[in-house]
């Protein structure tokens, strides 16, 4: 690729991905670096400056900076190339060749990354802000169509149409449930109670996902203007966001958001000077996955121990306070205001029959382009994986893909050309979740990750009931068992029929979906289970009692990368000649398998 | 010596109180209270429970039952190094249970546990969001990314090495 001449804006801005993968990467000090080498600097043509944007969604690559209006995006850059930016770039409008994405497949390198397969499948609708803004400036937010739907609803709508518009739309909650929001909020506008609430579910507690996060710290301003607008189409005075307090800078730029929505008189009394009052209350949550259950949420908003009550009469009835609730997620909010500006008709475009608009992933694991993606509805697993996730790391085999968090399942190779939406993924014993996409490939032992997620759901039930609290301590003592090699077959019948009766018996989803990892790993991946409890073997090198590696003479080449990458010096070999792993010594972690070019590291 | 623990606890309480007093006394504001009171002292004493039930006027048992019930809080001090291993999904099956497996051959603690000095706690967290790193470590509010065993034993050596005075047990 030869060096381009950068076009000749009137303002430049550089916008430094400053979302949680890439700072923890270093961007901090990458924008620092830029805001100092700006400031003062008159040496450019056109004036130029620094911004720290939320997540661009390509973590992989990060740090990221993107240079606008030339649509320059530079990849992996640290704090010292700064200086070669401002000069090469900004000074001299020539292209810094090595830090442009680079395709892992073609090699090919691309100026923006709009251009990338990463970004090109995808439709941005929740995260349309993201990236592109500075989610602590409110003026950023406003030149983005930011508060247009929110005048549009109180000044040109009645709040029956505001609500009839989400209902026509078909936005389904992106929490996990996929109940139709409409729905939720005509029932709790029909109540007689005039008290009403509006909540925003922040409490992702999946582990894997991450999408929620990235919203509420790069566009704290849509989720505020969904909630205002749902306040008005239901008649609701006071709203909750209830976010994790891991979430430090969610919780940061969402007070920052509020203060300046208020200031701006979308918050507070009177809004747009209509009739509408409603202000926003942050809560922090305690760390406890079951507070994503909605009952449970409400009762430690009230200040109890968050323990989900059995909806025989829902939140949108008797929720928050004994009033009328609507409790939303997060991405859900994100969505309300392009249905209110575009109309429903524009939005339900997108997306399938039964599952309208976009949904964001997590796309994370052993892929590729591990990162944020939001894709239209219906696109196969395999668009997501391989095109935009470019396919699994180090060349392995792909094994599975697990979607839905702790409650979902795994889906094997075959049903890879499934259309994801809601439906599609509970058909295949898994479900939509909050938005996880773990994959997984031929390294990952499908009973070690049954086991993992039915560990982390039983340390997270909260007790109250017996089918749960008892019941998933049963799976997991089994579960355990055959990764230790010491299952029997009858384990596995047993293993079945205890899921039926969580299934059925548990008071709350986390408790009647627990079994979903179990049940999916046991229908898809059998023979692993088989493996396990008959051979004693742990066919991916997992289960450390079950694993046992060598390595292959006949592949060796001698190279000695195992034997650099091995910690506990238990592997010995000469330069070019075949090594050989000191059983005794090994602590099975795997760094020789993983590192090994030839595929020479086995399990035995 | 004895002067000087008087005039922490006594420094404790006025801070305790301080933060106690900038919420309402409403039950609502329990879990606020105790996640402030938890990022101030690193743990919640006995004394932070009794004066958050005084301050909503609720029993000992309800504030216990928050403190236990929710996993921010912690009943028992901290170590020195607070290493907290990110075992979401991406780092799990990148090998985050090999690095807690190392971190107890190293320190002999289990997540959870403290070692017998104080010099460090292990901690297990759901998911930071930094998948793309995976697996993570954060040791004291440092993130390392893409930790191997051997990189973990040098992070370990290099906490280890911040403070001479107290050796570390096995």
């Amino acid at each position: 690729m030869t060096q381009t001449q950068v076009n000749n804006p009137d303002k430049r801005m550089i916008l430094v991905c400053c979302g949680t993968g890439c700072l923890a990467n270093g961007s901090g000090p990458v924008y620092e670096a830029f805001c100092h080498a700006l400031e003062g600097n008159d040496q450019f043509e056109v004036e130029t400056f620094a911004k720290a944007t939320g997540c661009n969604g390509l973590c992989e690559k990060g740090p990221l900076v993107k240079i606008l209006p030339d649509d320059i995006t530079y990849c992996h850059v640290k704090e010292e190339d700064v200086s070669e930016i401002v000069e090469q770039t900004l000074l001299k409008g020539e292209l810094v060749n090595r830090l442009l994405y680079r395709d892992p497949a073609t090699k090919q390198y691309y100026r923006s990354h709009h251009d990338t397969n990463f970004y090109k499948k995808q439709h941005k609708v929740a995260l349309r802000n993201i990236g592109e803004i500075d989610p602590t400036a409110v003026q950023d937010y406003l030149d983005r169509d930011g508060y247009r739907a929110l005048k549009k609803a109180v000044k040109t709508m009645t709040p029956g149409e505001v609500v009839e518009e989400v209902l026509k739309a078909g936005l389904r909650g992106r929490g996990g449930g996929g109940f139709p929001t409409g729905l939720k909020w005509k029932a709790c506008a029909s109540t007689d109670d005039p008290q009403r609430y509006v909540i925003c579910n922040g409490d992702e507690g999946d582990p894997g996902a991450f999408m929620d996060r990235s919203i509420l710290e790069g566009d704290p301003h849509t989720v505020i203007e969904g909630m205002i607008i749902c306040a008005y189409a239901i008649g609701a005075s006071a709203g909750y966001i209830y976010v994790r307090d891991e979430y430090d800078l969610a919780v940061k730029n969402l007070i920052c958001a509020i203060e300046k929505a208020k200031k701006c008189g979308y918050l507070g009394k009177n809004i747009l000077e209509s009739d509408l009052s409603f202000d926003i209350e942050i809560v922090r949550g305690g760390g406890a996955f079951v507070c994503g259950e909605e009952t449970a949420l409400i009762n430690s908003i009230q200040g109890n121990v968050g323990e989900p009550w059995d909806k025989y009469v829902f939140p949108t009835e008797k929720g928050l306070w004994g009033h009328p609730t609507v409790i939303n997620n997060v991405e859900t909010w994100a969505n309300v205001p392009v249905i209110v500006n575009f109309g429903a008709e524009k939005f339900a475009s997108i997306g399938t029959e039964g599952s309208k608009g976009t949904k964001v992933f997590s796309l994370v694991g052993k892929v590729v382009n591990t990162g944020l993606v939001e894709v239209p509805m219906g696109t196969t697993l395999r668009e997501i994986i391989f095109d935009i996730g470019g396919g699994i790391q180090n060349g392995r085999k792909f094994k599975a893909v697990q979607t839905g968090g702790p409650s979902g399942g795994c889906i094997p190779e075959n049903l890879l050309d499934l259309p994801v939406d809601f439906d599609n993924l509970s058909q295949a014993g898994s479900m939509m979740g909050s938005g996880g996409l773990i994959v997984m490939d031929d390294r990952t032992c499908m009973v070690e990750v049954a086991r993992y997620y039915v560990n982390f759901l039983a340390s997270e039930s909260c007790g109250k009931c017996v089918p749960c609290r008892e019941g998933i301590s049963l799976l997991l003592e089994i579960l355990t068992r055959i990764c230790e090699g010491k299952g029997t077959m009858e384990d596995l019948d047993l293993l079945e029929s205890m899921s039926s009766t969580i299934q059925q018996a548990a008071l709350c989803a986390l408790g009647r979906t627990a079994p979903n990892p179990v049940l999916s790993t046991l229908k898809y991946f059998r023979d692993e289970y088989l493996e396990h409890i008959n051979n004693h073997r742990c066919p991916s090198g997992v289960c450390k009692d079950l694993t046992e590696f060598y390595i292959d003479p006949e592949l060796c080449t001698g190279c000695g990368r195992c034997r650099r990458n091995c910690p506990a010096d238990a592997i010995t070999g000469e330069k070019k000649k075949t090594h050989v792993i000191e059983i005794s010594k090994c602590i099975k972690c795997g760094e020789c398998i993983n590192n090994c070019k030839f595929q020479a590291v086995k399990v035995k | 010596m004895i002067m000087a623990v008087n005039s922490q606890q006594i420094a404790d309480r006025q801070a305790m109180e301080k933060i106690i007093n900038r919420y309402p006394p409403e039950r609502r504001f329990i879990l606020a209270i105790m996640q402030d009171l938890q990022k101030h002292l690193n743990y919640l004493p006995k004394e932070a429970l009794k004066m958050t039930a005084d301050h909503v006027n609720a029993p000992m048992t309800v504030i216990f039952s928050m403190a236990t019930f929710y996993k921010a809080f912690s009943l028992v001090p901290k170590g020195r190094v607070v290493l907290k291993a990110c075992d979401g999904t991406a780092c799990h099956i990148k090998g985050s249970n090999v690095l807690i497996d190392e971190i107890y051959s190293c320190l002999g603690i289990k997540p959870g546990e403290t070692t017998a000095d104080g010099d460090f706690s292990l901690e297990t967290v759901n998911c930071l969001g930094a998948c793309a790193l995976a697996p993570v470590l954060v040791a004291n509010g440092k993130v390392y990314p893409k930790v191997t065993p051997a990189a973990l034993r040098k992070i370990i050596n290099e906490y280890r090495g911040q403070d001479n005075d107290s050796n570390t047990s096995e």
